[in-house]
C-alpha cells in the first residue's frame, strides 16, 4: 500500500536524457543505420484489394544488373497457426507471415507479394516493376456491414466464426463473436423512464506516427543475425521473426533504434523477416524502408467500427440498463481490438443490467494494428455520446449524470475485477469545478464532456543496475522509450538510490543485453519497468550498505542509507556511493543488481475531458476553442511528460473526431495515402490543451503509479462530437465531424 | 540507370536555349521546386533535364512603381510576403502567396511556380486574375504577354510551349478606391490544398458604391474562373447583403466542381459562394480603411 511520502526526485520536471540527441539530430532512427556492403530493398505490392495469386515470375527482376536477391512467400517456411502475444494485442503468427508476404491471395491494395534487394535503391525500385504477378481478381469487401452479409465474398476459406455455441461449418468473415452480460437487460430497460438508442460509426484511422517503418538487417554465414529497427518492442520483433523464419531466439539480436512515434502502430512487424530472407539469400546486409505511401497502404491502421448503443435511466438519472453491439474491422486478418472494446465500453458506470456483443470482422483493408488504448476510443465514443444524449433527455448536467452512476472502489467491473481505488469520481469533480466548465459560451459555440476508461497493462520487465566505480549509475532497461520513459526510469532509480538524477544514465539494451521485456504498450513501461527499477535499486542500496558495514566491521542494522551516503549510526562515519563503488573490487566485487518481474495490479486510469467548439454555420468547419484534459495518474513521476501524454492523446482524439479518415474508392484503393489529405491536427488547429493531473494512488505500486499513456485518446471523440452536436442542435453520430458532414447536418436541421 | 541533368543558367537567353536545344529528352524548369521535386519522387519517367532559374537575377526580384508591379516569377513567397509596399497595394495577392505551404516551404515556393504548375487549386491564380495580372513569356521567337485567365488552359496545363519561360508577372496599378482579397477553404488552418477559393477585387466610389469588380473562383473548375455575373451583381450596389448574396449565388452557379476526397460537388458549390461573399466584404472594408 502506498502512502503519502515526500519525494526528492519523483514529481520534478527533469531534463530528458534523450533530449540533446533528438534536438541536435544526432539520434539514430529506424532508417539511419548503414552497413558496409549493404543492399537496398523494395517491396512489390498488390494493385488489387482482393485477388488470387496465380503466378509470380521474378526472372526478369533477377536478371537485372545489380539485383542481388528476390524474395516471395515461397522463401518462408510453412508454419502452423499459433497465437503470439504482441504488446497489448496478440497475433496469429501464420497470418503475420502472410501479411509480411502474401501467400495464395492478396487481401488488400498494397499487400506485399515480393521483395527485391539490389545495390542501389533505384535498381531495387526498377526491379520491383519487372516482377510479373498474375492475379485472378476478386470482389473486395470494404465495409464491416457488407462483410457480415450472408452473400459477402469470403476472404479466408478457413476462417470459421469463433465464440458461437456451435462451431459453424461454413467459413465467414466474422472471425469471432464475444458477449458479456450482467443482470437482466430487458428488466433493466423496463425500469427505465428514458431510453436513448442510436447507431454510431467511426472510420479507419492512422496512428499518425511521423517515422515510417524501417529496418537494416544482417544474416551471417554462421546463422547469427542482427536486426536494427524502429519498434515499440524489440523482444516481440525477435519472437515473431524467429517464428516466421523458424529460427532460434538466440540467433537473432534485435536493436531498437530511436523511434519517431508508434502509438501502437509499431507493435507488429512488416519488414524484418522479408529483409532477413533477402540478406540470407544475398549474403549482404539489407536496408528496407517504407515510404509514406506504403505506411498508409500497407501498415496497420486503427479499426473502423459500427456500433449500436441503447441506454435506459430512471428520471433521477439512475442508469438501469446499457446495451451495445459493436462491430470492429480487423482488416485482412482476424484480430481487431474488439475484445477490449467490449470489455471497456460501459466500464466507467456501475450499472446492474448490461449486455454487450462484439464482432471481429475481416475486410479488404490492411490488418489493423494497435492504436493507443486499442478498441476503446471507438466503443467509448458510442457509449459516451449516448450518455450525453441521455443527459439532454433527462435535462441533467452530463457530469452530474456520470457522477450518479460512476464506477468507484468496490464496483464489480464487467470484465472481471472488482475495482480497488480508482479516480473517475475525482476526475469528474475536477471537471465540474474547473474554470473552463463554468465559463460562458458565445454564438455558434458548444460544449460537452466525455469520460474514458482504460485497463492498463503490467506484463514482463527486466532491468539491470550497474554501479560505476565513481558512484555514477547505468540503468539498463529493455523498454523502447516512446514517451519520455527514460527520464522516469532515471528519476525512480535516483529516488531509491538517493543519487542525483544527472548521475544516472538509462539505456535501452538490445535483446542480447538484458532479460526479456514485453513491448512498450498498454501504458505499462513507467508502471512495470519502473517497478523492476525500484526493486533493483533497493537491492543496490542493500549491497552498498553491506559493503559499508564490512568496511566499518559493524552489523548491517547499524548502517543507514541517507541521500546516497552510508552512515554508521554508532559513530556517524560516512561513506559516499562513490567511495563504496571505488573500493568495491576489494569488498566483494563490482556492485550490480537485477530485477525481472511480471507486474500485477496495473491500476486503471480514468480520464474526463471538456471540449468547447465553435462551428462556422456557413461552411461546417469546427474549431476547438478551449479544451481541458483531466486524468488520474495515480502518482505522476514526471508531471511534464504526464501532461504531454494527456495533451498528445487529446490532440489525436480531436483529429479522430474532426477530420481523420481513410477514404477508399470502389476498388478498395486508398485515396489519401499521405499527410496532405489524411488530416491530423496541426499545432495551429488546436488551442493550448489545459491539463489537470488527478492523483488517486494505485495501491499495487510502491509510488502509486498508474499508466497514463492511453486513456487520454478516449474521451475526445465523444467530447468534441457532442460539443458540435450542442453547437448546431443536431446529434453527430458519425465520425469524423468533417466540414461537409457538419454542413449537411446544419442544412438538414434548417430544412 | 536514370540520369537527370541539372543546369543553372545565368541568363534567360541561356535558359531558353537549353530548353529549345533539348529535343531528345523531357525537360522541366525548376523554380522553388516545391511541386517539381515532389513529382520527381513519385513519377516514373519524369524529366531528364532540369533547368534551374534561380540563378537568373531578373527571375528573382520585384519592382513596384507608378506602372504597377513587375514580379520576378521565381521570387520566393517568403520574400514577397515580407514586402510591405506590395502588400499595401495588393493585399489579396500577398495573402494568397502566404497560404502556400508552411513557413519552410515559403522559403522556396514562388508565385511563378504556383502559376506554371497550373493546378486548379492554386491559391495565387484567382488572386492574380482578380487584379488583372498578365504573364510576360519569353521563348526562342521573342516575348509575348497573356492575361493570367488565358494563361492557364486546363488541369496542370498552360499556354506555354516546352521552350518558353514565364519571364515576369505584370500587374497594373489598381484604380483609386480599389482593394483585393483572397480566401480559400481548407478543413484545417494551414498546410492544405484549397477545397474552394475566391479572389475578389472591388472599386468603390466616395459614396461606397461599387463601380467595378473582378471575382474569380478557384478549385471549383478545371481552371480558375473569372465570373463576370458575380461582379455585375456587385456593381452599382453599396455592397449590401442582397448584392453580396447575388454575387455568391452567381459564383456558385458558375462553378463546375468535381467530387473528390477533398470535397463533394454540392459542398464546393456552396462554399465557393460563401468565400466569394466573405472576400468581397473584406475587399470593401479594405477600400474603406484606405
Amino acid at each position: 500500500m502506498s502512502e503519502v511520502k515526500d519525494y526528492k526526485y519523483i514529481g520534478q520536471r527533469t531534463i530528458r536524457p534523450d533530449g540533446f540527441d533528438k534536438v541536435t539530430g544526432r539520434a539514430n532512427f529506424g532508417a539511419d543505420l548503414t552497413l558496409p556492403g549493404m543492399l537496398w530493398a523494395r517491396v512489390k505490392r498488390s494493385p488489387y484489394a482482393h485477388a488470387r495469386i496465380i503466378d509470380i515470375d521474378t526472372s526478369k527482376a533477377e536478371a537485372l544488373a545489380g539485383v542481388m536477391a528476390v524474395a516471395t512467400a515461397a522463401d518462408f517456411p510453412a508454419i502452423a497457426s499459433e497465437t503470439l502475444q504482441m504488446g497489448e494485442t496478440s497475433a496469429d503468427i501464420r497470418d503475420l507471415a502472410r501479411n509480411n508476404l502474401a501467400l495464395e491471395k492478396v487481401l488488400y491494395h498494397g499487400h506485399a507479394v515480393a521483395a527485391v534487394a539490389a545495390v542501389s535503391q533505384t535498381i531495387a525500385d526498377q526491379a520491383v516493376e519487372l516482377i510479373e504477378v498474375e492475379y485472378a481478381e476478386l470482389t473486395p469487401v470494404m465495409d464491416v456491414l457488407e462483410a457480415i452479409k450472408d452473400d459477402a465474398p469470403i476472404l479466408h476459406d478457413d476462417l470459421f466464426t469463433a465464440g458461437l455455441a456451435e462451431t459453424p461449418e461454413t467459413p465467414s468473415n466474422i472471425a469471432m463473436r464475444m458477449e458479456l452480460k450482467k443482470g437482466d437487460i430487458d428488466a433493466g430497460f423496463a425500469e427505465a423512464d428514458v431510453i436513448v438508442e442510436r447507431e454510431y460509426q467511426t472510420p479507419t484511422v492512422h496512428q499518425g506516427y511521423i517515422e515510417p517503418h524501417a529496418c537494416t538487417v544482417r544474416y551471417d554465414e554462421d546463422g547469427q543475425s542482427m536486426i536494427w529497427c524502429c519498434t515499440q518492442g524489440h523482444f516481440d520483433v525477435r519472437a515473431s521473426t524467429a517464428k516466421i523464419l523458424n529460427m532460434e531466439l538466440s540467433k537473432i539480436k534485435v536493436i531498437a533504434s530511436e523511434i519517431g512515434g508508434g502509438f501502437g502502430g509499431k507493435t507488429t512487424i512488416y519488414l524484418e523477416p522479408v529483409a532477413l530472407v533477402l540478406s540470407k539469400k544475398s549474403g549482404r546486409p539489407v536496408k528496407l524502408v517504407m515510404n509514406r505511401e506504403e505506411v498508409f497502404r500497407a501498415s496497420g491502421p486503427g479499426s473502423a467500427t459500427r456500433s449500436w448503443i441503447k441506454v435506459g435511466a430512471r428520471k433521477d438519472g439512475t442508469i438501469t440498463a446499457m446495451q451495445g453491439i459493436l462491430h470492429y474491422e480487423a482488416g485482412a486478418f482476424k484480430g481487431s481490438p474488439m475484445a477490449p472494446g467490449v470489455m471497456c465500453v460501459f466500464t466507467p458506470y456501475d450499472v446492474a443490467n448490461v449486455h454487450i456483443e462484439g464482432f471481429d470482422v475481416v475486410v479488404n483493408k490492411p490488418k489493423v494494428a494497435a492504436y493507443r488504448a486499442p478498441g476503446a476510443p471507438q466503443a467509448e465514443f458510442a457509449a459516451e455520446s449516448a450518455i450525453n444524449e441521455l443527459a439532454d433527455k433527462l435535462d441533467m448536467d452530463p457530469i452530474e449524470l456520470r457522477l450518479k452512476n460512476a464506477a468507484k472502489e468496490g464496483t464489480q467491473a464487467i470484465y472481471g475485477p472488482k475495482f480497488k481505488a480508482i479516480g473517475l469520481v475525482e476526475c469528474l469533480e475536477a471537471a465540474k469545478n474547473s474554470a473552463h466548465y463554468k465559463s460562458p459560451l458565445g454564438k455558434n459555440q458548444g460544449r460537452s464532456i466525455a469520460a474514458g476508461f482504460w485497463f492498463n497493462a503490467g506484463m514482463s520487465s527486466s532491468v539491470v543496475i550497474n554501479m560505476n566505480p565513481d558512484g555514477t549509475v547505468v540503468v539498463v532497461e529493455g523498454s523502447p522509450d516512446i514517451g519520455g520513459s527514460r527520464a522516469s526510469m532515471a528519476m525512480m532509480a535516483a529516488e531509491e538510490l538517493g543519487i542525483a538524477v544527472e548521475k544516472i544514465k538509462p539505456i535501452i539494451a538490445d535483446t542480447d543485453g538484458v532479460g526479456l521485456n514485453s513491448t512498450t504498450g498498454g501504458s505499462r513501461t513507467t508502471f512495470a519497468t519502473g517497478m523492476a527499477i525500484i526493486e533493483a535499486a533497493q537491492d543496490v542500496v542493500k549491497q552498498m550498505k553491506e559493503r559499508a558495514a564490512a568496511v566499518w566491521n559493524v552489523t548491517l542494522d547499524q548502517v543507514d542509507w541517507v541521500d546516497g551516503v552510508a552512515v554508521n549510526t554508532a559513530d556517524e562515519a560516512r561513506l559516499s556511493a562513490a567511495e563504496i563503488c571505488a573500493a568495491a573490487g576489494s569488498t566483494g566485487g563490482p556492485i550490480s543488481a537485477r530485477a525481472s518481474l511480471t507486474a500485477r495490479g496495473a491500476g486503471p486510469s480514468f480520464a474526463v475531458h471538456v471540449a468547447d467548439v465553435e462551428v462556422d454555420p456557413d461552411t461546417g468547419k469546427v474549431d476547438v476553442i478551449r479544451y481541458t484534459a483531466i486524468q488520474d495518474a495515480g502518482k505522476a513521476i514526471h508531471p511534464g511528460y504526464v501532461e504531454g501524454q494527456y495533451q498528445g492523446g487529446a490532440a489525436q482524439g480531436i483529429g479522430w473526431a474532426l477530420n481523420e479518415e481513410y477514404i477508399y474508392d470502389e476498388n478498395g484503393v486508398l485515396e489519401n495515402a499521405g499527410y496532405l489529405d489524411y488530416r491530423i491536427p496541426l499545432a495551429s488547429d488546436l488551442p493550448m490543451i489545459e491539463t489537470v493531473i488527478v492523483e488517486v494512488p494505485n495501491p499495487f505500486h510502491p509510488y502509486g503509479v498508474r499508466g497514463v499513456g492511453e486513456s487520454s485518446i478516449i474521451p475526445p471523440l465523444a467530447a468534441v462530437s457532442s460539443a458540435v452536436s450542442n453547437a448546431i442542435g443536431v446529434r453527430m453520430s458519425e465520425l469524423p465531424c468533417s466540414p461537409p458532414r457538419v454542413l449537411k447536418a446544419i442544412q438538414s436541421r434548417d430544412n | 540507370m536514370v540520369v537527370i541533368e541539372y543546369e543553372a543558367p545565368q541568363s534567360l537567353g541561356e535558359a531558353v536555349k537549353l530548353l529549345s536545344d533539348c529535343t531528345d529528352k523531357p525537360a522541366r524548369v525548376l523554380a522553388g521546386g516545391t511541386d517539381l521535386i515532389v513529382q520527381l519522387r513519385s513519377q516514373v519517367g519524369g524529366p531528364q533535364l532540369i533547368v534551374d532559374l534561380k540563378k537568373i537575377p531578373e527571375m528573382m526580384d520585384a519592382v513596384l512603381d507608378e506602372n504597377g508591379l513587375s514580379l520576378g516569377p521565381s521570387m520566393c513567397c517568403a520574400e514577397l510576403t515580407a514586402r510591405q509596399d506590395i502588400k499595401t497595394v495588393y493585399p489579396g495577392l500577398v495573402e494568397a502567396a502566404y497560404l502556400i505551404g508552411s513557413t519552410q516551404i515559403q522559403g522556396r515556393a514562388s508565385v511563378g511556380g504556383n502559376l506554371c504548375n497550373s493546378s486548379p487549386a492554386a491559391d495565387t491564380i484567382p488572386a492574380l486574375i482578380a487584379i488583372a495580372a498578365e504573364c510576360l513569356i519569353i521563348g526562342p521567337d521573342g516575348e509575348r504577354q497573356v492575361p493570367v485567365e488565358d494563361f492557364v488552359t486546363g488541369v496542370g496545363e498552360n499556354c506555354m510551349a516546352s521552350d518558353e519561360i514565364l519571364k515576369r508577372i505584370i500587374v497594373p496599378l489598381p484604380a483609386a478606391g480599389t482593394a483585393d482579397a483572397y480566401l480559400r477553404f481548407i478543413p484545417r488552418t494551414e498546410m492544405d490544398i484549397a477545397v474552394a477559393g475566391a479572389g475578389v477585387s472591388v472599386t468603390l466610389d466616395n459614396n461606397g458604391i461599387c463601380t467595378a469588380a473582378r471575382i474569380v473562383i478557384g478549385a471549383v473548375a478545371p481552371t480558375a474562373l473569372l465570373v463576370p455575373a458575380a461582379a455585375e451583381a456587385l456593381v452599382g450596389s453599396d455592397m449590401n447583403d442582397t448584392a453580396l448574396q447575388n454575387a455568391a449565388a452567381a459564383a456558385s452557379a458558375a462553378s463546375s466542381p468535381i467530387d473528390d476526397l477533398r470535397g463533394t460537388i454540392e459542398y464546393r458549390q456552396h462554399v465557393v459562394g460563401v468565400l466569394t461573399r466573405r472576400a468581397a466584404v473584406i475587399a470593401a472594408d479594405r477600400v474603406k480603411e484606405k
